[in-house]
């Protein structure tokens, strides 16, 4: 056994320094926090240091401070690092859920030493919502890695706290910081830090007490990280419109208690979107697919066929037009929501400018079908139009005469359903259901998976044109893919795998996959 | 003038004799210089050394009263030719940057001082940009000391040390006629400290002295036989001299027990990082009591070989503890070591990593397996050291690389470059992709996602002259880059210059933001702003114009995402020959909302009738294709899951920190992406006219909802 002598030892002072490092994006204050618990620590008598790699002006990268502090001893001066070091680290603050995750990625979270205190809002990153689908990291890793990791976890959403109160995420952060007690400082001298910076003093500190209280209060063990839950209340049992009761009266005995609230949400929509003529249409087309659906024993499946379908093609047959856009700008509702979005004070008036591009393509499909084919037939006319058309209109809805504009179009509604653009996105939702229900009776799955397809189409002009492209692409693999018993995953894949990027990079690779397992490309 | 306000550093250089100052290590330095008594002081801005910089503009009154001259550099060349008046008259000088870029640019002056050397002490303080944080290239400046025979500091990272480095740096200057660089790590530069001060110091030979006074000494001009002269005077002479003063002022230190079976030899900036380590292992306390004895170099070139040798004298082994590479310093120990054949044995790298940041965690490793191979009692028990390897290996954690997404700095928000990459973007979708050379600077951001826009960097106001080989015939035409600060830099002569002498057929895209806003907003010549200081508003359109471009285009709202689009598209096919230049110009968000939201917030406070713009998203519009943010990137503009059971994807949401800036809706616009955008006026103090004309036109629009809506049938539940 190797012995050091112990008069050697003994020589060496066994204090340690309280370390703490903050994660935070530029813009956050992580260096307004940091500053604070230094003055905190010297006010205190500390020896405080806090160091920073903050790199170029910018705001929006992830950046670490690191602080440690200890008293002097004897007159001497302790020696601090300048960088934390993974496993010794205190206290880590993330100011943002996923820089948590950052933190604990980097190895400064650890279960002997670490109390972790991290605002659990997101702010989303570049590469997570440029995606055309949901590109979000799922915070429930987060929460999870945090379980394993850290000593203790304070964390709730400290942004939104700080926000309610006129302030920013740094206080509510030092506010969970003083009632963590991790710091040998007691509440008043946290706050007197706070007095001392001189800023905002009066809304930091308001944030930092409701931060100390909510750090307090008894803790729900993970932090809520649900996203909103979707709106879907079960079928109401009668509604006093007659038309809108046999809605009702033909969902709740048509169609099995599984999918009724789904069905409640469709026929919402198109009666709001067209009427209730539109909205039995709608059930019409269900009602078929749900036959389809129990005649391939779609009940071993709990009906996911019909379940799909009542959800796509709600979204299908109420598509975007500008006859939609209209009649969604010009509610009262909107104007509300609008003022309660950017924060409108009673005493103050605003007035929206809308953004709106129309081209000859929206205005050919907004007139009567034979109509718009023939100028869509004549390209010399169409051209003429287009240059007439095509450019960018600032609406300003607020005034009367943009106003009459958007509203007058809203009423072209009572029309839709002779336009061009109606032909066209009925002619392809029926070719949709038809595959679908072909696929069904071969591969319920695949069936199933068809129907997800037409989540691809969604936006406007280029990207719409983009996403009709790539559901067609991703359709068109369903003949090869029939009958395989991993036919389904595979749509599945291409069609998440098509929502990756705008381009379709991720699709073709997919694709080319596909390709070299089932060589038979004459399928393709 | 910078945006940023530096009144109270400014107070903290006024601090006098025994006084605390409590703050950042680059202002440390700063407030150094005064108590120095240094007489000028230039550089240019940067991080991690921008502080002082900014300091030293705000602090016009401290330096009048002192007689100091303090200058923004044009480049880092600027700053070292600076230098040259300590030549021939004893007047203290300080220049500073980030080096090694900015040292890189400096070398042909930095060359010429040191081979004439100085009278004056002459300090070069070095931003060293290396680790994590850095921007720049992974370089050392130790080589720049070598070829020229400079000396190179490298203090203990604390404040006490890094000032008193400061004031032997000029001592050492002076004694060895030698200009003397400092070097400061990035976390040096901003970690936050404590020294006691003492009274700034008048310089003792006045500028004006010397120009009114002027001397010469042929001797001292780099022309040869005077230059070769020079070489041997550095060999004979100052070298000599300085070894012998860094000797006799024991400006390196030793710390822990003068005897042991092993030593550690290093840089002063590391001294903190492996105090820790040795605490780790338990052979040292957080005071700075060592059972190992450490041999501390504050100055890293010249060694003072005597020195060396009795720290290794008698010793099993030595470890040589330098960040970065090559060696330099672990090739010179055993240079010396085998030419006195001591037979100590020499470690460093072996136990080290080549490259990278030392961190601790990397120094207790090699530590550890030093004292293993060479004092193993000394380890003992080897108690734990911190090991977050458990953790990191945890199935639960390692899960977290799929979802942390990579975050690094991008354009803020409301950047008037965003919708010049977007407009670029969209021109990319009718002609195709081009080459784009970029430059440094903000817009280099634009290779990032959402733009993906750009390949490569040559350096500062390079981009043009990066493109320049390709000036033959072809279907397209390069693009390059550059900011302002950029341009004023190097690239008026270096890039414009030299493609309109070349009759260069490319595209030169100048970024005008009226600031150098990467390195934290200060002014250059071409900014709007009035200050009382420095000339501003020298146009860059008069200054290309002046060397000889032909085709200039000037777009005056960056905004404009379509007209950027089309001047783009103009440039790219116009028949016209040699450069075609086209400078995009709006104010940068970040300093434009330092200075107009305390204006607007005042305005407003008073009663006065204020319109703020701010934009949003009309969510029962958006399809969640997010098309717009692949066009924006902007952080105000996000992504937000709703309760819609009908939506599968989040929707595009703006929150409260926009500025309206106007991209959004620009884009949308010039895209033709969805109408879910719109911009929200929102009138403060609204006239009696605005709530009379508001009031009718609630009246009557509310009409014609309540009609509307009363033909709506909806479900009551």
């Amino acid at each position: 056994m190797l012995q050091k002598s112990s008069d050697l030892t003994a020589r060496l002072a066994t204090e340690k320094p309280i370390t703490v490092a903050i994660l935070a994006m530029g813009g956050q204050g992580g260096g307004v926090l940091s500053d604070w618990i230094v003055d905190l620590a010297e006010a205190q008598g500390w020896v405080a240091q806090s160091t920073s790699v903050p790199g170029v002006a910018q705001r929006t990268g992830a950046t670490i401070y690191y602080i440690e502090m200890l008293p002097a001893k004897d007159g001497k001066l302790p020696i601090l690092s300048l960088m934390p070091t993974p496993g010794d680290v205190d206290v880590v603050l993330a100011a943002e859920f996923m820089e948590a995750g950052r933190a604990m990625l980097r190895g400064l979270v650890t279960p002997e030493r670490t109390t972790l205190i991290a605002s659990s809002h997101r702010s989303y990153a570049v590469t997570e919502k440029e995606k055309p689908g949901d590109g979000t990291g799922d915070p429930a890793v987060v929460v999870e890695a945090t379980g394993v990791s850290a000593k203790r976890a304070i964390m709730f959403d400290m942004q939104s706290l700080a926000e309610a109160n006129g302030s920013v995420v740094s206080s509510a952060m030092f506010g969970a910081l003083a009632s963590a007690e991790v710091l040998p400082f007691s509440r008043n001298a946290f706050e007197a830090a706070i007095r001392a910076g001189g800023k905002g003093v009066e809304a930091s500190l308001r944030a930092f007490g409701a931060a100390y209280d909510k750090a307090r209060a008894p803790a729900d063990k993970a932090p809520n990280q649900q996203l909103p839950a979707k709106l879907l209340p079960p079928l109401p049992g009668s509604d006093p419109h007659p038309g809108l009761n046999r809605l009702l009266d033909r969902i709740r005995a048509g169609h099995p208690q599984s999918v009724q609230p789904m069905l409640f949400a469709g026929v919402k929509r198109l009666v709001d979107y067209q009427d209730i003529a539109y909205a039995n249409e709608y059930l019409d087309r269900v009602e078929t697919a749900y036959l389809r659906d129990a005649a391939c024993s779609g009940a071993n499946k709990e009906f996911a066929f019909t379940a799909e379908v009542a959800k796509y093609l709600a979204v299908a047959m109420a598509y975007d037009d500008v006859i939609r856009v209209a009649d969604l700008k010009t509610r009262a509702s909107r104007f509300e929501r609008v003022r309660k979005e950017v924060g409108v004070k009673s005493d103050q008036i605003v007035y929206t400018t809308e953004y709106m591009h129309p081209r000859m393509e929206e205005v050919a499909g907004t007139l009567p079908a034979s109509l718009g084919r023939w100028l869509e037939e004549s390209p010399r006319l169409f051209k003429a139009l287009d240059k007439m058309i095509n450019k960018g209109r600032r609406v300003r809805t607020g005034t009367v005469g943009w106003f009459l504009m958007l509203n007058s179009l809203a009423g072209v509604k009572r029309f839709r359903r002779r336009t061009l653009r109606h032909a066209r996105e009925i002619e392809h939702i029926e070719r949709w259901l038809d595959l679908a229900s072909k696929v069904i009776a071969t591969d319920y799955d695949l069936a199933v998976e068809v129907v997800s397809c037409r989540r691809l189409v969604k936006g406007y002009s280029d990207t719409h044109a983009r996403g009709h492209s790539k559901f067609d692409r991703v359709i068109s693999q369903v003949p090869r893919l029939q009958g395989r018993p991993d036919g389904a995953a595979w749509l599945s894949r291409l069609r998440r795998a098509a929502l990756l990027d705008e381009e379709g990079k991720a699709l073709d690779g997919a694709l080319q996959t596909i390709d070299s397992i089932y060589s038979d490309k004459t399928a393709a | 003038m910078a945006e940023r306000s530096f009144a109270r550093e400014v107070d903290d250089l006024k601090l006098g004799e025994g006084e605390i100052f409590r703050g950042e290590g680059i202002l440390a330095i700063t407030k150094a210089l005064l108590q120095s008594g240094v007489g000028y002081v230039g550089g240019y801005q940067g991080s991690p050394i921008s502080h002082l910089m900014d300091v030293l503009a705000d602090a016009k009154g401290v330096l009048d009263d002192l007689g100091v001259h303090f200058e923004s550099s044009a480049s880092e060349a600027a700053a070292a030719a600076m230098l040259s008046a300590s030549v021939m008259y004893p007047i203290r000088g300080a220049v500073t940057w980030k080096s090694t870029a900015g040292t890189n640019v400096a070398s042909d002056a930095l060359t010429n001082l040191a081979s004439g050397g100085v009278m004056g002490g002459s300090l070069i303080i070095l931003g060293e940009d290396f680790g994590e944080g850095s921007s720049i290239p992974q370089e050392r400046s130790h080589g720049f000391a070598m070829k020229s025979q400079m000396w190179l500091l490298d203090p203990r990272p604390n404040l006490t040390s890094m000032v008193k480095a400061v004031e032997d740096g000029f001592e050492l200057s002076e004694a060895s006629n030698t200009p003397v660089m400092l070097q400061i790590r990035i976390r040096a530069c901003h970690v936050h400290g404590e020294f006691v001060a003492k009274d700034n110091k008048r310089p003792a030979f006045p500028l004006k002295k010397a120009l009114e006074n002027p001397r010469r000494d042929v001797n001292r001009v780099v022309l040869p036989p005077a230059s070769l002269f020079h070489d041997k005077e550095k060999l004979e002479q100052r070298w000599p001299k300085a070894v012998e003063f860094i000797s006799s002022r024991g400006l390196n230190e030793h710390f822990g027990p003068t005897d042991g079976d092993v030593g550690i030899i290093l840089q002063g900036g590391m001294y903190n990082g492996v105090m820790r380590s040795l605490q780790l292992l338990g052979l040292a306390d957080v005071y700075g009591n060592s059972l190992v004895p450490l041999y501390v170099l504050n100055v890293t070139y010249p060694l003072v070989d005597d020195e060396v040798a009795d720290f290794c004298l008698g010793k099993k082994a030595v470890i040589m503890i330098e960040e970065g590479h090559p060696e330099y310093l672990e090739q010179s120990l055993n240079t010396i070591l085998r030419r006195r054949d001591i037979a100590t044995k020499v470690h460093g790298k072996d136990f080290l990593s080549q490259g990278g940041d030392y961190t601790t965690t990397l120094m207790v490793d090699g530590l550890r397996s030093l004292m293993r191979t060479h004092a193993p009692r000394l380890l003992g028990n080897e108690p734990p050291t911190p090991d977050p390897k458990p953790v990191l290996e945890n199935a639960k954690v390692k899960a977290l690389t799929e979802v942390v997404p990579p975050r690094p700095a991008g354009f803020c928000t409301g950047c008037p470059e965003r919708p010049i990459f977007a407009g670029m973007k969209l021109m990319e979708k009718e002609l195709g992709q081009h080459h784009v050379s970029g430059d440094i600077g903000c817009h280099i951001f634009s290779v990032l996602p959402p733009f993906n826009i750009g390949g490569n960097t040559m350096g500062y106001g390079l981009s043009g002259a990066g493109t320049s080989a390709f000036n033959v015939k072809a279907d397209k035409r390069p693009i390059a880059v550059m900011g302002d600060g950029g341009f004023w830099h190097n690239g008026l002569v270096t890039s414009v210059g030299n493609a309109v002498f070349n009759k260069h057929d490319g595209v030169i895209l100048i970024v005008d933001n009226h600031y150098s806003a990467a390195t934290g907003g200060q002014d250059i010549l071409s900014s709007r702003a009035q200050n009382p200081t420095r000339s501003t508003n020298n146009t860059i359109a008069e200054a290309v114009k002046g060397v000889g471009v032909k085709w200039l285009r000037q777009i005056d709202r960056t905004y404009d995402v379509a007209k950027v689009r089309d001047t783009l598209k103009e440039a790219l096919t116009t028949p016209e020959e040699g450069p075609k230049v086209i400078i995009a110009s709006s104010e940068c968000m970040l300093n434009k909302q330092r200075r107009v939201k305390p204006q607007f917030n005042q305005a407003v406070k008073g009663g006065k009738r204020m319109v703020r713009e701010r934009f949003g998203v009309d969510e029962d519009v958006c399809t969640g294709d997010h098309a717009c943010i692949r066009l924006s990137g902007c952080p105000s503009l996000s992504v937000k899951h709703t309760d819609d059971p009908l939506k599968d994807d989040p929707v595009a949401a703006i929150d409260n920190s926009c500025v309206g800036c106007g991209n959004c809706g620009e884009v949308s616009e010039a895209a033709v992406l969805c109408p879910s955008f719109y911009r929200a006026d929102i009138i403060h103090n609204p006239t009696r006219l605005d709530r009379v004309a508001a009031k009718l036109r609630g009246l009557f629009i509310g009409f014609l909802q309540r009609r509307r809506a009363s033909r709506q049938i909806a479900f009551a539940a």
